[in-house]
């Protein structure tokens, strides 16, 4: 509240007037722009993405009933969403904090990979010899650890070597899917399981459950439990400051003697054990065991997702939740449409495009300036 | 249990929506009784890859116009809680009362999960993977002889030959692709005692650019005819067609990709147990928890020939294909394998003798190696 009034001293006093005792609510108008301009660009991509059903021959407004039904209007939709959007918000947050430190890291599906393998792989001796909630805790720990390992090489990478971080850490996820592949067609492989190579099974007993009284496990309430965590930690503490600080001026940082490698490794890092935390879920939530079904791509569309919230942590939970429920209801419209499934993907892909451009709308209208508009007057 | 805590929450739902509504709910009711029979069909991949898909989406085709019988289509489903949720989503919201899961993948966890939450929905998947000790009663397995449609391919191709090499691309060196090798090099063995099948394993299922260098890689070691197994068949079949030389199919029917060189092809009928399954459900019959059979029980069949395939060959085919009918047995020991010169088939063994599930070698006739 402090910093962002100007004072009275500043300001001719005719200006006050309107402002005054609403500081908050200009505030609130100054704000309102990141919520206008996205919404806006919603419309404008829901308006191409009509005529694209036009043109053939499909009801716009069918598409929106069927999303709605399947992706949020019934309790089944509404948890088949929540269920498909945790990974999500995990492998988002993956993209998002490195990107807060001016860092484009594309590497979370190959942590995914890596942490659900990791998690998989350590419970191997585990299972009937440790009890369930151990062998949990020793899994996450497997999976969080290597997937920061996995994005801080491509972290540490950028910070000494200079290596470009968005190409190191998309060509790391493919020598993780390949290590999978690796142990999991070979020492690891469950010989039980003859035509589909995976790691041995977990077992019932040693899976994470449900949130109670839902259908959908608890990578979702960890999901968002981190996202606010991180939420804080990246607006609220010495270490998000310096790490904004870097992002926006990296030879700045330098010479204000910010730890800047530190910084950026420690980003790359958080990323990772985000993106290996969604692998261990992964695991130990759904497959109950480790093999190329890891690899579904949440990594990438987690790319989107975070685009999408601007690297946002607290924004990505409802934009992750706005993908899943386009994902969930993308069966629905297959079914009941006729409509390839690719179609979903075409209005996944315009509202990246129309969002990404909407970014240049930012600053450009005086009405979201009730302060700077002022000073210019 | 949560799920239990679920099915409480939905049941309370509907009766609270039933009373909110009665009339609507009992015209819905009604209806819901009238239609006899919802499938909900899920795919792996897309439904026209000219392959595995493709030829359960032929036969999900077929299966619609039986009266009384509604079918709900998902292609590229992945092999995830992805197939979960659609399968629930074809009960929840479709009232799909048969669910046909078609990718092997899709059975642990998913099918098997599925079945114990939804216990009066059938539940059946494409790979003999069902345990009757283990497994949901609701829950089965279905699957198609191959090999046969192999064995048929490797007559007329035997004949359709003039180098007396074919070449094989094949994706993963187990049980099922090494059967179809070996039946194809079988059947071209026993019109044509010079033949020789070479093979090249690709790796993976799905590898396009593998494949079409595989299929070249064959062609330039002579041999003129090129079949495969792979998920999608068509790198391989435009590959041999461009080439210039002959190919067999697998799978589906890819006779439309090579209009000059198509002998014919290995094709699954699903058709036969897919509208089996329905008739069973429509007559209040137990759907049977385990479907497997071959050319003998109308689930695997041949592509109608094409310009590639030889009147001799032509003819030795549609032999082979009455004597497969009449369950006369491929393979017919003593047959040596490849490496070691061992005797692996010591007898005559029935077309679908499980002993032939387990094979883990290639016969003397293929060239190539499993390891």
């Amino acid at each position: 509240m402090s910093s962002g009034a100007p004072t009275a001293s500043d300001i001719p006093a005719a200006a006050i007037k309107p402002a005054a005792g609403s500081d908050w609510a200009l505030r609130l108008r100054a704000n309102s722009e990141y919520v206008a301009i996205p919404a806006f660009a919603l419309l404008m991509a829901a308006l191409l993405f009509a005529l694209f059903l036009l043109a053939i021959g499909k009801s716009p407004l069918d598409f929106v009933a069927y999303v709605w039904r399947g992706g949020f209007g019934t309790a089944f939709s509404f948890q088949n969403t929540l269920q498909r959007s945790s990974p999500l918000i995990l492998t988002a947050l993956a993209v998002a904090i490195p990107a807060r430190i001016g860092l484009i890291m594309i590497g979370a599906e190959g942590a995914l990979v890596l942490g659900g393998f990791a998690a998989a792989a350590i419970a191997v001796p585990l299972i009937g010899f440790a009890p369930p909630f151990l062998t949990l805790l020793i899994m996450v720990v497997a999976g969080i650890a290597v997937g920061a390992l996995w994005v801080g090489i491509a972290g540490y990478l950028r910070y000494a070597r200079g290596v470009n971080e968005t190409i190191s850490s998309l060509l790391l996820t493919y020598i993780g899917i390949a290590i999978m592949n690796f142990f999991v067609e070979g020492v690891l492989r469950d010989a039980s399981n003859p035509n589909k190579p995976s790691t041995k099974p977990l077992g019932d007993a040693y899976m994470v459950g449900k949130i109670p009284g839902t259908d959908v496990h608890w990578g979702f309430a960890v999901g968002v439990i981190l996202a606010i965590a991180l939420y804080v930690l990246m607006t609220r503490t010495t270490f998000g400051f310096a790490a904004r600080v870097t992002g926006g001026n990296f030879r700045a940082a330098l010479a204000q003697g910010l730890p800047v490698g530190k910084l950026i490794v420690s980003c790359a890092m958080i990323a990772g054990g985000c993106a290996g935390l969604a692998g261990f879920f992964e695991v130990a939530a759904i497959q109950g065991r480790a093999n190329a079904s890891l690899a579904a791509g949440y990594g990438f569309t987690g790319i989107l997702v975070s685009f999408l919230a601007r690297h946002n942590p607290l924004v990505i939970v409802p934009v992750a939740i706005l993908f899943g429920g386009l994902v969930a209801s993308g069966g629905l419209i297959q079914r009941r449409m006729d409509l390839p499934d690719a179609t979903v993907l075409v209005l996944q892909g315009l509202i990246f495009v129309v969002l990404l451009t909407s970014e240049t709308l930012y600053g450009r209208f005086a009405f979201f300036k009730p302060i700077k508009g002022r000073d210019r007057t | 249990m949560s799920s239990a805590d679920f099915s409480r929450r939905a049941f309370l739902q509907t009766t609270a929506a039933g009373t909110a509504g009665l009339a609507l709910s009992l015209a819905g009711a009604t209806r819901a009784f009238a239609a006899d029979l919802t499938v909900g069909i899920v795919y792996v991949g897309a439904r026209d890859d000219f392959g595995w898909n493709q030829a359960h989406a032929v036969a999900a085709q077929a299966l619609k116009a039986v009266p009384g019988v509604k079918v709900v289509e998902e292609e590229n489903v992945p092999e995830t809680d992805a197939c979960a949720k659609t399968m629930e989503s074809m009960i929840n919201l479709d009232g799909a009362g048969l669910i046909l899961a078609t990718s092997f993948g899709y059975y642990t966890p998913f099918v098997v999960d599925m079945a114990k939450k939804y216990p009066k929905v059938e539940f059946r998947h494409a790979a003999p993977l069902w345990n009757k000790d283990k497994d949901p009663k609701n829950a089965g397995s279905y699957f198609g002889y191959l090999n046969q449609g192999h064995y048929v391919d490797g007559v007329a191709a035997g004949l359709s030959t003039k180098s007396n090499k074919l070449g094989f691309v094949a994706a993963k060196p187990i049980a099922s692709v090494l059967s179809n090798i070996n039946s194809f090099m079988l059947g071209a063995r026993k019109v044509n005692p010079n033949a020789t099948v070479q093979v090249i394993f690709t790796g993976d299922w799905s590898m396009p650019v593998r494949e079409a260098e595989a299929a070249s890689a064959l062609v330039d070691a002579g041999c003129d005819v090129i079949t495969c197994h792979v998920d999608s068949p068509k790198v391989v079949i435009e590959t041999a067609e461009k080439r210039g030389v002959k190919s067999c199919g697998h799978n589906a029917s890819q006779a439309p990709l090579a209009p000059k060189g198509f002998i014919t092809g290995a094709e699954y009928k699903w058709e036969t147990i897919y509208k089996g399954y329905a008739a069973d459900l429509a007559a209040g019959k137990t759907l049977s928890n385990f479907t497997a059979g071959g050319i003998e029980a109308d689930m695997v069949q041949n592509t109608p020939f094409g310009a590639g395939a030889s009147d001799a060959g032509k003819t030795a085919a549609i032999a082979a294909i009455a004597d497969l009918k009449a369950k006369k047995p491929i393979y017919v020991g003593p047959l040596k394998d490849n490496k070691t010169g061992k005797i692996v088939i010591d007898k005559a063994y029935d077309n679908l003798d499980p002993y032939l599930d387990q094979m883990n070698y290639l016969l003397e006739g293929v060239v190539g190696s499993i390891t």
